[in-house]
């Protein structure tokens, strides 16, 4: 029996006259790879931001692994399992690779208010670094401060901080967002070998990977779900034709 | 009854006072996103100017308004030659160099007019009491004050809200690279706003200066109440800080003046002397306190940018 | 990894030796003013390093740090006065009376950011002057005189010269491998990586706030400790120690030496007062070279002196 990881339950969300979330209920099912699809102003960043906590709904419930989460705040969400990479790269610029995930790895390793021993040194924090950086090939270039990264290694180095938290959901907005042919490859390549081990909601313009990823696509427009299913199901779906997909948009097969 | 009335009319007046140097920062701050240490220097020019000049020419309207439009010109000056450098750079610089200025201020004034303060005597016709109220009487200059700072937060608010300068003010306090865009000399307008917020820090330095003296490092201890004002007010908000600097002038005068009384109802009379000197000029920084657990955006926070 | 042996080290390295040996040579030359300069500018080469551990490490640009130094100065003054002389009890006083202010002080201030942040732990700091000048009892505005410095016993002597010099600059060392100790901790990760992007360590798990707050009480506690110090340099402590323009002195050592880096503010105090001292004996007008140039400064060389020297290095 497959179990709901996350369930949104009409959840609702207004800036002042424009209601931005409208009564948005889905679920996503532990083990799948969900993604998320919608025309620009769908509403898909205000749903991201409630569920990652920097926003917080009108109305209506979310629940993570069975616990009612809706008022806790981002730090604890992360606690609980939930990861998320940012749409515009978020990661500390100053410090390197390395460093951006051991942090994430600390925040997941006991407390730190440790204020002596030096963490640069934790042998267990920079293995879990390392072992978080070599699943996204960022392994070689570990030590480089962030600033000196390419774009698509920032946008590989945000899916190992959020894999170091240990998540048992990663919310991925918008993975693919400035990448070009060979990386946005290299980018679903990776997503198929993630998938086996954690549960993923993917917020994507990309509709070749979405289409290659998705075990089921929910259809965002106006800030409501219009449709929820299997790839071919929504591919054949004539409102998210209309909607979304449109005549010129060719969608081809991935097997 | 009549200390009463008149306290909250002094209060009223320091409010008012307090308003008009306010609102000079937060402009300044809302349009070109400055942090202006210096305006309690500009402040203190405009109390050393109205000193000099109206012993100068013997007549105080004159030298007041001359003390004015030094002070702006003083301004526009001071914003030419080095702020507008630092347009754009982080707060932080900003809070440094006009701190610099500061400095520099305090010793040249020192330079100029030597260690001791001025006085600003009143002429004649503004030292008589008027009649407000059956049986109560205010002085003149004092209602004055009131008068004419009313008259500029009117005027400001027309301004600001009604011209078509105001709407390039309002318009670049959200979006500035839109405004230059549109073809309107960004620079032009900054220098004027500058110049803007300098004048009404002058007036407020002239005004109060027959009543305190005129001396070194008045500025600052002012600053810091427009400040709290802006704080409590809400950031970027004129309204929020006519309101709140009508608040604070009432809470710091009224405080001071019947805080003592109360507290010696309530405790000893050494413990009442210790506490309330004390208790009065804490007054201002537990009402900030306050207003930052219970709202920290402010009581009247202006639009979101 | 790059080499120990680099410029900034060895500039650290030789400072340290010349304050070490500061004494000899004034022992040597009969200068004494130089061993009393040199104690003020190590004390305050403390505060200054206190106030860069919130400031450059921590991003909280604080306008009113010179608050703990009043208050570890009034904790000296105050309890010689009612006849509590010994170090032992006054000197944890000042640390904990300082920790408090930083925490209330703290929990409010942080719950603003950026150019509200200055203006609100400036607004306190000034707070804290004006109840000290409201203390009738302590002398007010005038200050109060402390007749006897603190008293360790067969410890150390507070009143022979030499020694009190030393007990500052083994407290400012101590301070500073503290701080060094802090920073690289995993505590100190975690704060730096708030002052890098907030929104990034709530992600991962972190309480930004919470770890903001006790940096900043951390901070205080040590500025307290100078305060004691500073009290019992001069023999006296007054509002005038908290005034807001001494904070601005502060940041400014922090930001000339060099903010962010360990060393910086001791740098950064040396200078500061050095040229101080030999401006006002040029000319008793100094603060008409010392605000342009502060101006200059802001302009062209943020990153310090430690900044200029770390350039150089790169060659």
């Amino acid at each position: 029996m497959a179990e709901h990881l996350l369930r949104v339950e009409k959840l609702v969300r207004r800036f002042g006259g424009l209601v931005a979330t409208d009564n948005l209920s889905m679920e996503v099912v532990r083990g799948e790879l969900h993604a998320i699809i919608g025309p620009n102003g769908a509403g898909k960043t205000t749903l991201i931001s409630q569920l990652t906590g920097q926003l917080m709904p009108n109305s209506g419930t979310i629940h993570f692994a069975g616990r009612d989460i809706t008022g806790l705040p981002p730090y604890r969400r992360s606690g609980l399992g939930l990861a998320r990479s940012f749409q515009i790269t978020s990661l500390l610029r100053d410090f390197t690779a390395a460093d951006n995930v051991a942090l994430a790895a600390q925040a997941h390793a006991g407390h730190s208010y440790r204020f002596w021993a030096n963490a640069q040194k934790e042998r267990a924090l920079r293995e879990a670094a390392h072992a978080a950086l070599a699943r996204v090939g960022l392994d070689k270039r570990a030590n480089v401060p962030v600033s000196e990264l390419s774009h698509g290694e920032q946008r590989e180095l945000e899916l190992a901080v959020a894999l170091a938290t240990k998540p048992q959901l990663l919310l991925l907005d918008e993975p693919m967002a400035g990448l070009g042919v060979t990386e946005s490859q290299r980018m679903v390549a990776l997503l198929k070998e993630l998938r086996k081990e954690v549960t993923i909601m993917l917020v994507e313009h990309d509709m070749e990977a979405v289409f290659a990823l998705a075990d089921r696509i929910t259809v965002l427009v106006y800030g409501g779900v219009i449709a929820c299913g299997k790839p071919d199901e929504i591919r054949n779906n004539e409102e998210v034709r209309r909607a979304y997909l449109g005549d010129q948009h060719a969608v081809t097969r991935h097997g | 009854m009549l200390v009463v009335v008149e306290q909250l009319l002094n209060g009223l007046q320091f409010g008012l006072l307090l308003f008009l140097l306010a609102a000079g920062l937060t402009l300044v701050f809302g349009i070109m996103d400055f942090v202006n240490l210096a305006h309690g220097s500009l402040y203190m020019m405009g109390a050393y100017f109205a000193a000099t000049f109206v012993a100068w020419t013997g007549n105080f309207i004159l030298g007041c308004a001359m003390a004015l439009g030094a002070t702006l010109l003083l301004g526009i000056v001071l914003e030419f030659v080095a702020l507008r450098h630092l347009y754009g750079r982080d707060h932080l610089d900003h809070v440094l160099a006009t701190f610099g200025l500061i400095l520099f201020f305090n010793d040249a004034v020192r330079l100029i007019w030597g260690p001791a303060g001025l006085a600003l005597p009143l002429p004649g016709w503004l030292t008589v009491p008027v009649q407000i109220l059956p049986g109560v009487y205010y002085p003149a200059y004092r209602l004055s004050i009131i008068l004419v700072a009313l008259l500029v937060a009117a005027l400001l608010y027309v301004v600001v809200m009604r011209t078509r300068i105001g709407m390039l003010i309002r318009a670049g306090a959200s979006n500035r690279e839109m405004i230059g865009a549109l073809g309107i000399n960004i620079k032009l307008l900054f220098t004027l706003v500058f110049g803007l917020g300098a004048a009404l820090a002058g007036l407020a330095g002239l005004m109060q200066a027959p009543i305190l003296t005129v001396q070194i490092g008045m500025g600052e201890n002012i600053l810091i109440l427009a400040f709290v004002i802006i704080v409590i007010g809400g950031i970027g908000s004129i309204r929020g800080a006519f309101m709140a600097a009508i608040f604070v002038g009432m809470i710091d005068t009224l405080g001071r003046a019947f805080l003592p009384d109360l507290l010696r109802k309530v405790l000893s009379s050494t413990a009442a002397s210790t506490a309330a000197p004390a208790l009065s000029s804490m007054l201002i920084y537990l009402l900030m306190a306050i207003v930052l657990v219970v709202r920290p955006e402010g009581l009247f926070p202006a639009a979101k940018r | 990894m790059k080499s120990a042996l680099n410029l900034r080290n060895v500039v650290a390295a030789l400072v340290i030796a010349g304050l070490v040996l500061l004494p000899v040579y004034s022992a040597l030359t009969g200068k004494v003013f130089i061993l009393t300069m040199f104690t003020r500018i190590v004390i305050l080469a403390l505060a200054a390093a206190s106030l860069n551990l919130i400031m450059g490490y921590g991003g909280m640009m604080s306008f009113g740090h010179a608050a703990y130094l009043g208050i570890g100065g009034y904790a000296v003054g105050i309890l010689a006065f009612e006849g509590i002389g010994s170090g032992f009890i006054q000197w944890p006083v000042a640390l904990i009376a300082s920790a408090l202010f930083a925490l209330v002080i703290g929990a409010l201030s942080l719950r603003t950011r950026g150019v509200y942040f200055i203006m609100i732990t400036l607004a306190f700091a000034q707070m804290a002057y004006y109840i000290a000048s409201s203390l009738s009892r302590y002398g007010a505005d005038d200050g109060l005189t402390i007749y006897k410095r603190s008293n360790f016993g067969s410890l150390v002597d507070l009143s022979d010269r030499t020694q009190f010099y030393y007990v500052c600059l083994a407290c400012l060392l101590g301070g500073l491998y503290l701080i060094w100790r802090v920073v690289n901790s995993r505590f100190g990760l975690v704060v730096q990586g708030v002052r890098s992007n907030e929104q990034r360590m709530q992600a991962i798990g972190f309480h930004a706030n919470r770890y903001r707050l006790v940096c900043f009480v951390i901070s205080g506690t040590i500025c307290g400790l100078a305060g004691a110090l500073l009290a019992n340099n001069t023999d006296f402590v007054s509002p005038a120690v908290m005034y807001w323009t001494r904070s601005g002195d502060l940041m400014v050592m922090v930001i000339l030496g060099g903010m962010g880096t360990l060393f910086g503010p001791v740098i950064g105090a040396i200078v500061f007062l050095v040229l101080e001292e030999l401006l006002s004996q040029v000319t008793e007008y100094w603060a008409l070279i010392m605000g342009p140039l502060l101006l200059l400064i802001v302009l062209f060389a943020r990153g310090g002196i430690m900044g200029l020297l770390g350039r150089f290095s790169r060659g």
